[in-house]
């Protein structure tokens, strides 16, 4: 609907005007505005500005190095890049998940949902809320955890418990709050303690009363406001996800499953070591950042979005009582099959948080997770893949390796690439509607911040691709001018141009 | 039941000397091994949560490595400032202290701060031959307030004012 902003047709003779960087997420990004004579919005891009490099320096390394490796793509999110290098190592160990033995899957499980805890706890509250408590344009001075403490105190120091929770379970996993280790090839380096459990337990039920309280704030709040919220960045796409067999909702291990804007399946059950089959990846001129898409239907209207809204609308069910009660209530937000409000992020977010308390509980209640039966071995392997649902959604991770164990090539899909077009789109449609023809001012820029925040990108671990960056070189003389131009496109050619 | 005197490391292992404290830390937990009054933790920044680690302890040492100091190291007692650092993903000690005084209820506990000088903190670089002695020199110093965790005598060792950042 707002494809034509993605590029103006003159841009030379447009004012221009910048939001960099992009507060309140994950890594550095900026959005460029092109306003013609009235302030009608031309062009609106969101840009990575950062470039990172993965997949090319973690060639020639060994394959038993990459869990470690890989987490440091990310201080907020290094679990899950862990867990996803692990699953796919132990593929090249030649174990297949449901060979692992079930204290190491037990585990990694409750690793993984320490890390979303504290990461949707960590963007709700520390990021999001702001905006939602204090409104999209309320003073600067106000959009921060700070002044959440002050005026909201409870919630506030519910939210940073909440994640300091999240944080205590990954250091009683893996050693760390951050880039611990835990997960080897075949299993796990080591196993809970009585000690340990106990420690979690103590605060488990006041976690659950807390995400639970969460739920409600984050419904009233969407509730109070209705068309505005709902309308508000929304973009009507497809979802993509795991999911459990019986299409239950899944972090750790699942298939495939997508679903269109009208909730009709594309995918079910799909087996995610064929995930190449399904799912190319664009690059765009402008942009770090590529374009992923379902083949099937095509690059032009095959994006789909991931993470918490994601999950929310392609699942059919949830394993816990009190997410699952949320989950009904939140279907029933829309009349439609699907939720597609942006702002509904934050709301199905919580509703995980809520989820990863309660499983944590049954987890740590569960007698196997102090059991030291924790590795296994099977045949060699050359390729290994391993995809899981982090906090911000599906992510693949891709390796080939040599007989020598050394690594040949990676391929990663991180969850933020996948919301690519649907920020944009997002941005596209908040800069059309909300700033278009208005007098710019920084309180009204935030609208546009509000909108990617929701998708809560992770923009350190989204920029890893190398190869295939386009490039552009001009030379200046003194006076300012260009004399002349280079172009490297995405295909590596390069040309000359002007 | 809380260790009453936590030892709080921060910097980055893989970043040449700003891997002083950390390294600092691990010496300490080895040498404190099995005492349960004393507690180490490390992490690569300060941020809110860690003032919850703060709450319940009746002593607290952060330590870390600066390029600023023109001293080898510095101990110094913290006072809690809401500094510019708290937008930030990397905050002062002092800003930490703020926090815990806005959300725990509680008196906050003696905080101090020790400051070991480091010369370059470039990535995947180890640590430089001045930061080596540094350490050391650090590790004789701190030792024995360890072992003796008594205000007074703390403050009488402090080489440094009141320190706010």
């Amino acid at each position: 609907m707002y494809e034509n902003l993605e590029t103006a047709n003159n841009p030379d003779n447009l004012k221009r005007v910048v939001v960099d960087p992009v507060s309140r997420v994950e890594g550095h990004g900026k959005v460029t505005l092109l306003l013609d004579e009235n302030n009608k919005v031309q062009q609106a891009r969101l840009h990575i500005v950062e470039f990172r490099g993965f997949e090319k320096f973690i060639q020639g390394r060994p394959y038993w190095e990459l869990p470690v490796l890989v987490q440091r793509l990310c201080g907020i999110c290094p679990v899950s890049h862990h867990l996803a290098a692990a699953k796919a190592i132990d593929q090249l160990v030649g174990v297949d998940p449901e060979n692992l033995p079930p204290a190491a899957d037990k585990l990694r499980r409750l690793l993984h949902f320490g890390q979303i805890l504290q990461s949707h706890s960590l963007h709700f509250f520390h990021l999001a809320s702001p905006d939602l408590l204090f409104g999209f344009e309320s003073d600067i001075s106000k959009r921060n955890i700070f002044a959440v403490l002050n005026e909201y105190s409870d919630i506030g120091l519910q939210g940073v418990k909440l994640r300091k929770y999240g944080q205590e379970v990954i250091r009683m996993v893996s050693g760390k709050r951050i880039h611990g280790t835990g997960a080897i090839a075949g299993g796990m380096n080591k196993p809970l303690t009585k000690a340990e459990r106990d420690y979690l337990l103590e605060d488990v039920d006041q976690m659950i009363a807390w995400s639970a309280g969460a739920v409600e704030l984050v419904q009233k709040v969407l509730q109070s406001n209705r068309p505005y919220y709902d309308e508000f960045a929304t973009v009507p796409t497809s979802y993509l996800g795991l999911t459990k067999e019986n299409g239950g909702l899944e972090f750790y291990h699942g298939g495939i499953r997508a679903k269109d804007a009208l909730g009709n399946l594309l995918m079910n059950n799909v087996d995610y070591c064929k995930y190449n089959d399904y799912i190319h990846e664009e690059v765009r001129s402008w942009t770090y950042m590529k374009f992923p898409y379902l083949t099937a239907l095509g690059v032009d209207k095959g994006s789909y979005r991931v993470g918490p809204l994601a999950r929310m609308n392609i699942c059919d069910s949830i394993d816990t009582p009190l997410a699952e009660q949320a989950r009904l209530i939140f279907k029933l937000h829309s009349d439609n099959p699907m939720v597609h409000s942006t702002l509904a992020f934050h709301w199905a977010r919580l509703i995980e948080v809520l989820h990863c308390a309660e499983s944590i509980k049954n987890l740590l209640h569960d007698p196997d997770i102090l059991s030291s039966d924790l590795e296994v071995q099977g045949e060699k392997r050359f390729e290994g893949i391993g995809v899981i649902e982090a906090p911000r959604g599906t992510l693949f991770h891709h390796y080939q390796v040599d007989e020598n164990d050394i690594v040949t090539k990676a391929n990663l899909i991180v969850s933020t690439t996948s919301n690519n077009q649907a920020m944009n789109e997002s941005v596209r449609q908040v800069a059309a509607e909300y700033l278009s023809g208005q007098e710019l001012t920084e309180p009204l820029l935030n609208n546009v911040e509000v909108a990617i925040r929701a998708y809560d990108p992770c923009l350190s671990c989204a920029t890893h691709a190398v190869g295939k960056m386009p490039l552009q070189l001009e030379l200046v003389d003194a006076q300012g001018e260009v004399v002349d131009k280079l172009i490297k496109h995405n295909d590596g050619h390069v040309e000359r141009a002007g | 039941m809380k260790a009453k005197l936590l030892v709080f490391a921060y910097g980055n292992l893989s970043r040449g000397d700003d891997a002083l404290a950390p390294l600092l830390a691990e010496t300490i937990e080895q040498d404190f091994s099995g005492d349960l009054q004393l507690e180490v933790l490390t992490d690569f920044q300060l941020q809110i949560e860690h003032a919850l680690d703060i709450e319940g302890r009746e002593l607290v040492l952060f330590m870390d490595a600066s390029v600023n100091s023109t001293e080898i190291f510095t101990l110094s007692e913290l006072q809690a400032e809401k500094d510019k650092s708290y937008t930030t993903h990397a905050m002062s000690p002092a800003s930490v202290l703020q926090v815990y005084q806005d959300i725990i209820k509680t008196p906050l506990p003696p905080c101090f701060l020790l400051t070991i000088q480091g010369m370059a903190f470039e990535l995947g670089e180890p640590l430089s031959a001045e930061a080596q002695s540094n350490l050391k020199q650090a590790q004789a110093f701190i030792m024995p307030l360890l072992h003796r965790p008594e205000l007074n005598f703390w403050r009488e060792q402090c080489t440094g004012a009141a320190c706010f950042a």
